[in-house]
């Protein structure tokens, strides 16, 4: 199979311009008569589904939530990154472009990296004409912050809340267009398979997840926009339902995925505390505008601090390292995700680490709250000397940005960080890699798409930080209005689809048979406790750092678990009910062999790039050693079950950008 | 510490429910949810179905997760939902009352999940502000001032989790539709249609059979994201002057 990527032919400049200009429409009147299926209702669906529901489509969305306003989308915190330079620091669609394509360590593809540039400040006007209450200047206009791996302000954001404000004006447009009843929609529904009527998308077969009933839904095609698939790990940022199933049944239905082991470990997020633990909680970026970043020089210290016996604060500057401002003072703490955690891992690996496991360092406000209290008191007329003054000014400085961090904080883990410094520690957060997709969002399965963090296109071997909330909504609201008409143009011919055709039959009781399948086993262990065992493996083989005898390991590993899970998975309840054990099961299953491939794919590139680190290729100083001659293509798998996954390969041409080393130095 | 849990278990909407009691063995780093799996995860070893909950981000913001607990809606700490509540707000041998929530606009699907959906249908009604994706201005366009932005942010917070309905014994849903109507009414985009919108999201509200508002104020108590019930006078004035000179009846 050859895959093409459809790149428009002209300058990078003039791609997407001529491209929107001459690319086929489908006619008002035919709009109508077309139905298209949007799975999942995260910022790519719900803008998606809203957008083409505007257009004058029929659209079915589908979510598994009990409504379409909890996808994960609502849970980023710090910003959404835009081209609109409102600072006059020097930005413009250019160095966003340039700024992601080095950021993702160069193995994303130009034309749509610059795509997504140009449309960033489109997605602003349209999210502050829905009413979502952006962070405002005293004179009335949008404020700004920065972010990892970049040396402008270009994050615009919502408190520290920007994720739940984007996701609720999405989900305001989706609401709009269910009411013009343009937009049929689908809570606790979760999609099972792809049906493929000769060799195209063309429906789902869904579980109602209250009745256990599956469904059969027909269109003419297929948008997923079901998000990451971090949950592989156990432990992530994601939240709990977060899972691949919708892809994942894609893939068993020919889809491909590209650079499945580029996966993002998140530098801030609150530590480990127990077995028990469910989820890890992400504490956002933006704090890293203000917080340093240390662990202790001394052994010592570190010990007493371990023991109780010393208190950070005690702990003398001198006596402190900053180890991302002695080794990158370029960034300092706003070098990209994937340096700052491998610095982080680097430190407690050699023994730094402030908790009792270890594996935390210190992200500490102080210098912070003195730099801002004394700029409040100067403002104010007062005593700037006065230390007890500066540090309530300055603590209120702190609230007003991140008041609901240092909060969520305190909740967590009991202690107050404007007091003592926060603790953290790297935890997988995002996945870069994804369905494959074209330029037009299409998978190599005529008719089925794939948005925002569902495909690979965009970031890739690391995500910059504000730029997930930029994809998806990019993909949503502004491309996939456009790239689903080459495909829907030549369908204007055909009929509904029917759901009583033999593929839909057949796509229903393979789905039955698994999911009876799962009941039927009775075995001895739960669900869960599967899932936790494959998350170690993973984190362990799979996670910041891999070599190429772990990861063979953790095939066999691997393998091993899955054929013990079909043996002896014990899944309580029944099928015809509501039964989040059984629900669990099948994503459960689906990890398993995803998570095969991940290593699968890691193995196969023998270098280091983004947050891939393979220990067998670095520098003297610990840094990525890309290897360009022989690793610039994204690496597409067909999975075949069983027998080895085959790779195909897209070359990646760099027309635009010098591939250099990334230095944050 | 060692716990006893009184939980609401209930087949489905059509069966009758009832509480039963479980021993759980927790610490107090666990949140109250990390509890539940606890819980759980020990009655699936013992091959009984474990209770239904829902939940999703754990992180206090998709407003999935609910449960009243000890008669409070996501619990006794204000501010707090379900999923961000510790165990070291509770005792040693202490006995936890977990129940849905109970509104008679949200029937029991199983155990402790509720269907919350006529919430969605408020927000359909009207809770939106009609521009259709391309049409928008520049950004900057409109300035607004700093403090009205940050007063309609504290409306828009509300996670749509329906606490103030749980909370309030009419079982009313005029926080949750008074924040969305504040927070559209507050800022210019949203002002050329708040006639409209207020009117059709509260009769939507009484179709969903929601009760009516007596002042009690229990909702802003309960509510996660301490949403004012100064939104619900914004609505009731807004809702007055709309209806005077409207036609509809």
């Amino acid at each position: 199979m050859k895959l093409d990527a459809k790149i428009p032919a002209g300058s990078l400049e003039d791609k997407w311009r001529k491209y929107r200009s001459t690319v086929n429409l489908v006619a008002p009147n035919n709009k109508r008569r077309i139905e298209v299926i949007v799975v999942g209702t995260g910022l790519a669906g719900a803008s998606a589904a809203a957008s083409l529901g505007e257009l004058g489509y029929h659209v079915k969305a589908f979510t598994f939530h009990d409504s379409p306003r909890r996808a994960h989308s609502i849970a980023a915190q710090g910003g959404i990154n835009a081209a609109k330079n409102y600072s006059n620091d020097g930005d413009s669609v250019y160095r966003l472009f340039y700024d992601t394509v080095k950021g993702g360590d160069y193995r994303s593809r130009e034309a749509n990296v610059y795509r997504l540039a140009e449309v960033s400040v489109d997605i602003i006007d349209q999210c502050v004409a829905q009413g979502v209450p952006f962070a405002r200047e005293y004179g009335g206009l949008l404020e700004n912050r920065s972010f990892g791996g970049v040396q402008v302000s270009r994050t615009f954001y919502a408190r520290g809340q920007t994720g739940q404000q984007l996701l609720i004006g999405a989900y305001q447009s989706l609401s709009r267009q269910i009411s013009l009843g343009t937009v049929e929609m689908f809570n606790r529904h979760e999609m099972l398979d792809l049906v493929l009527i000769d060799g195209k998308a063309r429906g789902i077969i869904a579980r109602n997840l209250v009745t256990g009933k599956l469904e059969r839904h027909a269109a003419h095609a297929v948008i997923l926009a079901t998000g990451g698939y971090g949950n592989v790990y156990y432990l992530s940022t994601n939240a709990m339902n977060c899972n691949v199933t919708a892809a994942w049944r894609a893939v068993q239905r020919g889809a491909m995925m590209a650079n499945p082991c580029f996966t993002q470990i998140h530098p801030t997020c609150i530590p480990v505390s127990g077995a028990y633990q469910s989820k890890l909680t992400l504490m956002s970026e933006s704090l890293r505008n203000d917080g340093r970043v240390w662990v202790p020089k001394k052994k010592e210290d570190v010990e007493g601090i371990r023991q109780g016996t010393l208190s950070p604060v005690d702990i003398k500057e001198e006596d402190r390292d900053y180890y991302l401002e002695r080794r990158y003072p370029a960034f300092g703490n706003l070098v990209p995700r994937d340096v700052a955690s491998r610095a982080a891992k680097q430190v407690c690996d050699d023994g730094f680490g402030v908790n009792k496991s270890g594996l935390a360092v210190y992200l500490d406000f102080a210098s912070a709250i003195e730099r801002y209290g004394k700029s409040q008191a100067h403002q104010q007329g007062l005593d700037s000397l006065d230390k007890n003054l500066v540090r309530k000014l300055g603590e209120k400085v702190v609230e007003q940005k991140y008041g609901n961090l240092f909060e969520m904080y305190e909740k967590i883990t009991g202690t107050n960080p404007y007091k003592s410094p926060m603790m953290i520690y790297p935890a997988v957060h995002y996945t870069m890699g994804g369905l494959w997709v074209d330029y037009n969002l299409e998978t190599n399965v005529p008719g089925l798409f794939a948005l925002g963090e569902c495909n690979f296109s965009d970031h890739g071997a690391n995500r910059l930080g504000a730029s997930a909330l930029m994809q998806g909504l990019a993909d949503g609201y502004f491309v996939i209005p456009y790239t689903i008409g080459p495909f829907l143009s030549g369908e204007i011919r055909t009929p509904a689809i029917k759901t009583d055709a033999p593929e839909f039959e057949e796509a229903e009781n393979a789905t039955r048979a698994r999911l009876e399948k799962l009941m039927s086993i009775g075995g001895s262990r739960s669900v869960e406790s599967f899932h936790r065992e494959l998350g170690l493996i993973m984190w362990d083989y799979c996670g910041m750092s891999r070599n190429a005898e772990g990861l063979n390991t953790a095939r066999q590993k691997i393998r091993a678990l899955r054929e013990e899970y079909w043996k002896d998975v014990f899944v309580p309840g029944s099928m015809d009910d509501y039964n989040p054990e059984l629900e669990k099961a099948a994503r459960v299953a689906d990890f398993m062999e995803l998570g095969e491939l991940m290593i699968v794919d890691a193995l196969n590139r023998n270098e280091s790039c983004g947050g891939h680190f393979r220990e067998e290729y670095q520098t003297p100083e610990g840094e990525a050693l890309r290897d360009d001659a022989n690793y610039t293509y994204v690496s597409v798998w067909d999975w075949k079950g069983d027998a080895d996954p085959q790779l195909y390969k897209e070359e990646l041409k760099f027309e635009n950008i010098e591939l250099k080393t990334r230095s944050y130095k | 510490m060692k716990l006893t849990l009184k939980i609401w278990r209930q087949k489905s909407a059509q069966t009758k429910g009832a509480f039963e009691s479980y021993q759980v063995d927790a610490n107090e780093h666990m949140s109250f949810l990390e509890m539940l799996d606890v819980l759980n995860e020990g009655l699936v070893e013992k091959r009984q179905e474990p209770v239904a909950f829902e939940h999703d981000c754990r992180e206090g913001i998709c407003g999935t997760c609910n449960l009243v607990i000890n008669g409070r809606p996501h619990g006794p700490l204000p501010g707090t939902t379900t999923c961000q509540l510790h165990m070291r707000h509770f005792k040693e041998g202490e006995t936890i009352v977990i129940e849905p929530y109970r509104a008679q606009a949200f029937p029991v699907i199983k155990d402790l999940v509720v269907d919350r959906s006529p919430l969605d249908r408020i927000i359909q009604s009207g809770g939106f502000i009609s521009v259709n994706t391309g049409q928008a201005p520049d950004g900057n366009a409109i300035p607004i001032e700093k403090d009205v932005a940050s007063r309609a942010f504290d409306a828009a917070a509300c996670i749509g989790c329906g606490a103030c309905v749980a909370a309030c014994p009419n079982g009313s849903a005029m926080l949750f539709t008074s924040a969305k109507v504040s927070h559209l009414a507050l800022l210019p985009q949203g002002e050329v249609e708040h006639n409209r919108r207020v009117v059709s999201m509260v009769h939507q509200m009484d179709k969903e059979g929601f009760g009516m508002c007596s002042n009690i104020k229990a909702c802003e108590v309960e509510c996660p994201k301490e949403i004012s019930v100064t939104n619900i006078a914004r609505m009731n004035r807004q809702y007055f002057s709309a209806m005077i000179g409207s036609d509809e009846k």
